[in-house]
């Protein structure tokens, strides 16, 4: 059947910003099927709140929405729009949920919106945990014994029945959120009561436990005539226990007998049709007992997934694009598969390689927080590798980590064993260590139940490796020749015309290389590897640009990345795509390859953040042109003491400072700058270990806990207190001509790492002049270092003393999408464009980007994955990802991207207030502010009093130290609707500790900086007036 | 590379080292690849594998070891294993021996370490061709003379040498029909589907006359799986021609391509066959695509002598026994892969339905088969109705 002719207008929702369980993977996903609606000739509506996405570009959807994803926006726009179906499942959780609830509240019963790609019925079917196990015992499948619960004397009744350890499962969350192992019955309050705040409809699902069983997912999909097929099965090194997004996997499976493998796909069909997704793509986890060959269904999930996306990039089919094309009404057989042309996507790829994918953490940032992996998904972004063999693949998927940290093993064995039992971030590392030691196999078995093909694979890779670290030198295994392969998805049975490669090392002779190029020059550009905190999707969404823009200008664009979560590494994406780690290694050979038969261009680096650059250097000496800024000025820009003297030349003001390089040294210059000092250590990347301390006790203190290396420099610059902080992304070519792309303030002060801080565009307060010396400061830095392509300064503007350059980024920044989206203008593709040879007159750009809107972001941060963690922002990113509020002023688009955020203001309640001695008068403004709008205020002593003084009734309330009932217990009980609380060096910082960690779990605002609190209630202020805001598409806002 | 141990070498001459890994023997034969991912065990022993070399196109064999369960017929048939990352391990709780292990205790040679996928492709640009997999101690000359003393695969009657010497009964679970088997090779799992459907199943000699396969008064005939080219087993064609009519007829495979000839259609040798578990094979009376499992070097021509056919529907044609229809076809080169015949009870599929190894989509045509046998059994078997729809779907029923 072809596709339907009675809709015409799509609502797609996106998965909103970057969080832990649910990432680029949507982009991606969504993105192929806008991309293929678009194709089919339908008119595409789109929202999502998330613009450093390439789905959120102006021409990938008819109509693009950067708003919040809530129930309330969403009707808005369909009440706008009026689409005639709503495709809900390549959105993630996020969508479903939206989906779930617009039916529920009637509006798609309103305004005729029909659910295409899963109904609410299988939706609810697949979600709601008590459900899905009555249509799995229908159907005939076997579940974990269960049991509901909604309170806790469900909760103790089930311990009893079910035994510990016992699995909480919330129902209708997303990674896992508030799950985990009961393992002691003292545990039983708090961990349950903690998944049923995490349930959107207070249900949880207590469950028998199957710890240490295999766990396996395959991927379905289904078309409306109820053809069936299984693109992909996974098996996870990691037994049950541990989240599938946080386990190490491998595809296809590989311990399973066809016998049993073809039970789970049976099974797999089973549940598809039984929960009644008529068509697209589904994710199902099974649990399988490898002695007893039983077998237990762990969920599905009805839509496109994480793990969906790695299937298509491990498999060359891609399950989105394919989901997007079944929901309108095309079966299976009518899909052709791209890679091979000849083919239909009714079939089941084979492989003739093996996937590893590995989890990436960030646990470095969250001190405090239990590192432990478990039942909820902790990992920030993932590497996927590809090899011929499991050990080629696990090898390099070791270093497609790209690990900021070297694992230390301890050197006695019990401590050793102890870390490979435990399932941790670096288990693996680990039990490689374990392994070269000689521990034998049956131990490492008995203690992870990791099933022993994999361990025997890693005692041989170990073992090939001799002495080297398989990470560094990959040993025995990888002797022979580097050959190039393509992914194909069908084993060679078919000639492929998609060029899709990995590297893969063969016995030399026989092999040869299977790229195929035409005569064009080729550009490669270097992605950003796994997400991490601080190096997200916005370096893929830079990637892709240049991808497109390569093409454009008439050279086959090469896209290097190794994160299977991107749009990057689509392979529709570039001309060629090679699935590789991001290493010297990796790269030149690569580039060798490009070059071998027709000319290489050279090499962008300006996309992926800090990975390619760090490679920067190598290809430069390896005599591979690298394209726009050269080395000499990436240098310039990332060399303390060069940039210092740069900037003095310039006679432009930088915070004072100094280097030392012994903890001695550190405290004996500490004075010469003065205090409050921002510390950081050279070795560690990412501003990680950054911290701002205000005596010479407090630099001892931080010495001791970070501790200073030999010989490696440790930073001590003046922190500018209470400055404000600016972003700017500008263009430079190669004849010093300089563009000011955007200007951003930031809305909480300079000491916020500026990727955790919410910003404006354009600058809400700062005068002309003051922005005029920003635009010539920045001009100057660009000419000064000879940037060629994008770069990026971060200003602060200090009280008295004026602007200071806080440092120079020459790359794409994080801001560039958000920068792009606000004013209409692809920043990465004319940066490419200048890369390429253009110059600035020839792009045509407008003097001032201003256009009559105001855009903010705000950032979302994932504390509530990290127990015990501190919520307070500092000058180290912690944030996972963005979103942006678009409206013609600053306090809705505030308000805007607050929702969007997940933080949603309150027009009513009760406000509580804590603030330092030097915030006092601000918060009097707040106040104020609030209080006149009806809402009641509450105070801890201090801050009561000094509103009361100001004619604000303030009611004052016990700090937790004070006796209850004290602020966390009024939180608990609801009766907080928005926490203001800003500390300020070390004493307060303590104290408000267990106030947000209260509202982060009880899901309540909390605003820790003045700037924020004033902007807030500005916010609430204009929603009061206004009633909720309108809904803003980009086509409109461009339009002027 | 040095290290290598052992090599294997095509007719045209293209020649891939690797590490010899089974029995210390040389092997010749056809070789073909399967693009199966899993179920290396049930591959070897299929008796359709008989005078072949199978290339692995997935790298990791032999992860779950063997066992008795596996098996496909009493021994190994394939010639030779070739494979990218062996391995001999017996951890998995179900495996009773290791696969390497094995394979040497079989007396089978296996070369492991080579580039597979560079072998694929060059068969697959190449077609199936002789070969071998020999020492290194064997030199090239040695190894060229032996493979050209190979018979080619076309014109083989390879059934001969993998059918059973005697007739075997072998009882259903329960009181269900009983199926005469023409035993070219037939793989187990044939065999336990029947059965486990309540049917009783005589395995004849490929070589039982007309008068043999009646003597028990079976309920249908069926045409096995087998090894070897279809065109060379005129004397199994003579046999079936004289029982189409007289009771209904079904086969799978080589059956398939049997019962075909003795209807007057004609088979022809694929360029390097379809062996695998990923196949997608549309029902023509249903609409839906079953993803099969697949072993075959030859196949049935459509219409007017068409290798393709590019129409999905169930087109008819004319034989020696009135009208087919096609009720199957191949959806990744639109080849023939089942049909029924419409004036005399008898269908077929060129797939396996029985999988083993290999998805189970297609199992419910045992289910049809068997329901239809029963129904032939009461009805008259001449005239329009019941049809055979082993493979026909119920779109008529
Ligand atoms: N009954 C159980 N016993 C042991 N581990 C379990 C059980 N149920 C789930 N898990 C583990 O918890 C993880 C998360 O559970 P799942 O229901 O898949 O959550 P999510 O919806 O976040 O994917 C699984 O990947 C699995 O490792
Ligand atoms: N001297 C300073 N005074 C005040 N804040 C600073 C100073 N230096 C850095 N910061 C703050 O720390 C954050 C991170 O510093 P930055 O040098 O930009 O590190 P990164 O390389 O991680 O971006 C900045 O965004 C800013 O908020
Ligand atoms: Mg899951
Ligand atoms: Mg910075």
């Amino acid at each position: 059947m072809p596709k339907r002719t009675d809709i015409e207008k799509i609502l797609l929702v996106g998965s909103g910003p970057i969080v832990i369980g649910q990432a680029a993977e949507f982009d991606y996903s969504g993105t192929q099927a806008c991309r293929v609606l678009m194709e089919e000739g339908y008119t595409v509506v789109l929202v999502n709140s998330n613009p450093a996405t390439i789905m959120t570009d102006p021409e990938v959807a008819t109509t693009t929405y950067i708003e919040p994803l809530l129930p309330g926006t969403l009707a808005r726009v369909i009440e706008k729009e009026r689409p005639d179906a709503l495709l809900p499942t390549l959105g993630g959780q996020t969508a479903l949920n939206l989906a779930k609830a617009l039916h529920e509240n009637g509006t798609l019963a309103k305004y005729g919106v029909e659910l295409i790609g899963a109904d609410y019925d299988a939706i609810d079917r697949a979600e709601d945990r008590d459900r899905f196990r009555a249509t799995m015992a229908e159907a005939g499948l076997r579940t974990p014994e269960s049991v509901i619960a909604t309170n806790l004397d469900d909760a103790h009744r089930a311990a009893r029945e079910l035994g510990l350890p016992m699995i909480i499962r919330p129902a209708f969350t997303l990674g896992g959120t508030g799950g985990g192992v009961v393992t002691r019955a003292q545990d039983i309050d708090t961990m349950v009561s903690r998944g049923l705040e995490a349930s959107p409809i207070h249900q949880v699902l207590l469950e028998q436990s199957v710890l240490g069983w295999g766990e396996f997912e395959l991927e379905v999909m289904r078309d409306h005539t109820d053809n069936v097929v299984i693109v992909c099965s996974i098996e996870n090194l990691d037994p049950m226990g541990v989240h599938t997004g946080d386990s190490v996997c491998v595809a296809p499976q590989q311990t399973l007998t066809d016998k049993l493998y073809q039970q789970l796909r049976d099974q797999a069909i089973t549940v598809i049709r039984a929960v009644g997704v008529e068509t697209g793509g589904s994710n199902v986890q099974f649990a399988v007992n490898p002695a007893t060959e039983e077998i237990m269904v762990i969920e599905m999930n009805p839509r496109v997934s994480r793990s969906s996306a790695l299937a298509s990039k491990a498999t060359g089919f891609p399950i989105a694009k394919i989901a997007a094309r079944l929901a309108v009404g095309y079966t299976l057989q009518e899909i052709p598969n791209d890679i091979t042309r000849a083919t239909p996507a009714s079939f089941e790829p084979a492989i003739d390689y093996c996937v590893v994918k590995w989890p990436r953490f960030a646990f470095e940032k969250f001190p405090g927080a239990e590192s432990g992996l478990t039942t909820h998904m902790k990992s920030v972004g993932e590497a996927m590798s590809i090899g011929r063999t499991f050990k080629q693949a696990f090898a390099k998927a070791l270093r497609s980590r790209e690990l900021d940290t070297t694992t230390v093993s301890p050197a006695g064995e019990d401590e050793l064993l102890a870390l490979v039992a435990a399932p941790g971030p670096e288990r693996f590392d680990h039990l490689l260590e374990a392994l070269r030691r000689g521990t034998p196999i049956d131990t490492v078995h008995a203690r992870t139940s990791i099933d022993p093909w994999f361990l025997r694979e890693l005692a041989e890779l170990v073992e090939s490796a001799g002495a080297d670290s398989i990470a560094n030198s990959p040993g025995g295994e990888f002797t022979g020749e580097r050959t190039f392969k393509s992914v194909d998805t069908c084993a060679a049975e078919f000639a492929a015309s998609t060029p899709y490669y990995y590297s893969s090392y063969e016995r030399a002779g026989a092999s040869t290389s299977e790229i195929e190029r035409g005569e064009k020059r080729s550009v490669v550009i270097l992605g950003s590897g796994p997400n991490r905190i601080g190096q997200g999707i916005e370096f893929d969404y830079c990637c892709v640009h240049a991808a497109e823009t390569v093409r454009a200008q008439g050279r086959d664009a090469v896209m290097i990345n190794c994160n299977p979560e991107t749009v990057s590494t689509d392979y529709d994406t570039s001309d060629r795509l090679y699935f590789e780690p991001l290493t010297l290694e990796h790269v030149l050979a690569v580039c060798e390859a490009e070059n071998a038969t027709a000319p290489l261009e050279g090499v962008i680096v300006q996309f992926g953040g800090q990975t390619p650059l760090k490679l920067a250097a190598g290809l430069h000496e390896a005599g591979i042109p690298i394209l726009g800024t050269g080395i000499e000025a990436i240098d310039l820009a990332e060399d303390r003491g060069r940039f210092g003297a740069l900037l003095h030349e310039l006679g432009y003001q930088a915070p004072p400072y100094a280097t030392a390089r012994s903890a001695q040294e550190a405290m004996a210059r500490a004075p010469e700058v003065g205090f409050p000092l921002l510390v950081r250590p050279s070795y560690v990347l990412g501003g990680r270990a950054m911290e701002i301390v205000y005596s010479l006790d407090g630099l001892q203190d931080y010495l001791d806990r970070v501790g200073a290396r030999d010989g490696r420099e440790i930073f001590l610059d003046l922190f500018l207190e209470d400055s404000i902080e600016v972003d700017v992304d500008a263009l430079c070519d190669a004849d010093k001509n300089v563009w000011i792309a955007g200007i951003m303030q930031h809305v909480e002060e300079a000491g916020i790492h500026s990727g955790d801080s919410a910003c404006v565009l354009p600058p809400h307060s700062l005068g002309e002049d003051m922005l005029q010396q920003i635009r010539q400061q920045t001009i100057g830095i660009a000419q000064a270092l000879g940037v060629v392509g994008l770069l990026n300064v971060q200003f602060a503007i200090h009280g008295q003393g004026g602007l200071h350059v806080i440092e120079a980024n020459p790359r794409a920044s994080r801001t560039v999408p958000f920068v792009s989206k606000a004013i209409g203008l692809p920043l990465a593709k004319l940066a490419c464009r200048i890369m390429l040879g253009e110059r600035l007159d020839e792009l045509n750009l407008p003097a001032d980007t201003t256009n009559g809107h105001v855009c903010v972001k705000e950032v979302v941060l994932p504390f509530d994955r990290f127990a015990g963690a501190d919520s307070l922002l500092g000058p180290e990113m912690r944030s996972t990802g963005e979103v942006m509020g678009i409206a013609h002023d600053f306090p809705t688009a505030f308000a805007k991207a607050q929702a969007a955020a997940g933080l949603r203001l309150p027009t009513e309640g009760t406000v509580f207030l804590t603030v330092t001695d030097g915030d006092k008068q601000g918060a009097t403004l707040i106040a104020t502010t609030l209080h006149d709008l009806g809402f009641k205020i509450i105070a801890t002593r201090g801050t009561a009093q000094s509103l009361r003084r100001s004619g604000i009734p303030a009611q004052p309330i016990n700090k937790i130290g004070e006796g209850s009932p004290h602020v966390v217990d009024y939180i608990e009980r609801g009766e907080v609707a928005l926490v203001i609380n800003t500390p300020v060096g070390t004493g307060a910082r303590a104290d408000g500790y267990e106030i947000r960690a209260a509202a982060i779990a009880h899901r309540i605002p909390c605003i820790t900086t003045m700037a924020g609190g004033v902007a807030a209630a500005r916010a609430i202020a204009v929603a009061a007036r206004e009633g909720p805001p309108d809904v803003l598409s980009l086509q409109e806002l461009y339009a002027h | 590379m040095s290290d290598a141990t052992a090599y294997v070498l095509l007719e045209d001459g293209a020649r891939f080292d690797g590490l010899a890994c089974g029995a210390d023997e040389l092997a010749v034969g056809e070789i073909v690849f399967t693009t199966s991912m899993s179920g290396y065990q049930e591959a070897m022993s299929d008796p359709s594998y008989a005078g072949q070399l199978i290339t692995f196109t997935y790298p990791q064999i032999g992860n779950y070891g063997v066992c008795e369960e596996a098996m496909e017929s009493d021994r190994i048939h394939a010639r030779a294993a070739i494979m990218r990352a062996a391995v001999d391990r017996e951890d998995a709780p179900s495996a009773e021996g290791g696969w390497l292990s094995w394979l040497r205790d079989c007396g089978v040679p296996a070369i492991t370490d080579l580039d597979t996928r560079a072998l694929v492709r060059h068969i697959r640009d190449a077609g199936a061709m002789r070969g071998g997999v020999f020492p290194a101690r064997v030199s090239e000359a040695q190894a060229r003379q032996l493979i050209a003393a190979e018979p080619a695969m076309t014109g083989r009657d390879l059934a001969i040498d993998v059918t059973p010497k005697a007739v075997l009964t072998l009882a259903g679970a329960g009181d269900g029909p009983t199926v005469a088997m023409i035993d070219t090779g037939v793989k187990l799992s044939i065999i336990a589907n029947l059965r486990a459907r309540g049917a009783t199943v005589e395995l004849h000699p490929c070589t039982a006359s007309p008068d043999e396969l009646l003597a028990g008064d079976p309920d249908a005939i069926f045409l096995a799986n087998g090894p070897g080219d279809p065109a060379a087993l005129d004397y199994i064609v003579a046999t079936v021609r004289e029982l189409v009519g007289t009771k209904p007829v079904y086969g799978i495979c080589l059956g398939h391509q049997l019962l075909c000839r003795a209807v007057g259609l004609e088979t022809y040798k694929l360029p390097f066959g379809h062996h695998g578990a990923n196949h997608p094979v549309k029902d023509l009376t249903t609409g839906r695509t079953e993803i099969t499992s697949q072993n075959h070097g030859f196949a049935v021509l459509g219409p007017g002598g068409a290798k393709t056919i590019d129409s999905d529907e169930p087109v008819r044609w004319e034989t020696d026994f009135g009208a087919a229809e096609l009720t199957h076809i191949n959806l990744y080169d639109r080849t023939v892969e089942g049909l029924t015949l419409r004036d005399v009870p008898g269908a077929t599929v060129q797939y396996h339905p029985e999988a083993g190894p290999g998805p189970h989509d297609s199992l419910y045509l045992f289910d049809r088969f068997i329901a239809d046998i029963v129904q032939s059994a009461g009805a008259d078997c001449v005239g329009e109705s019941p049809r055979g729809r082993f493979a026909g779907g119920g779109a008529h029923a």
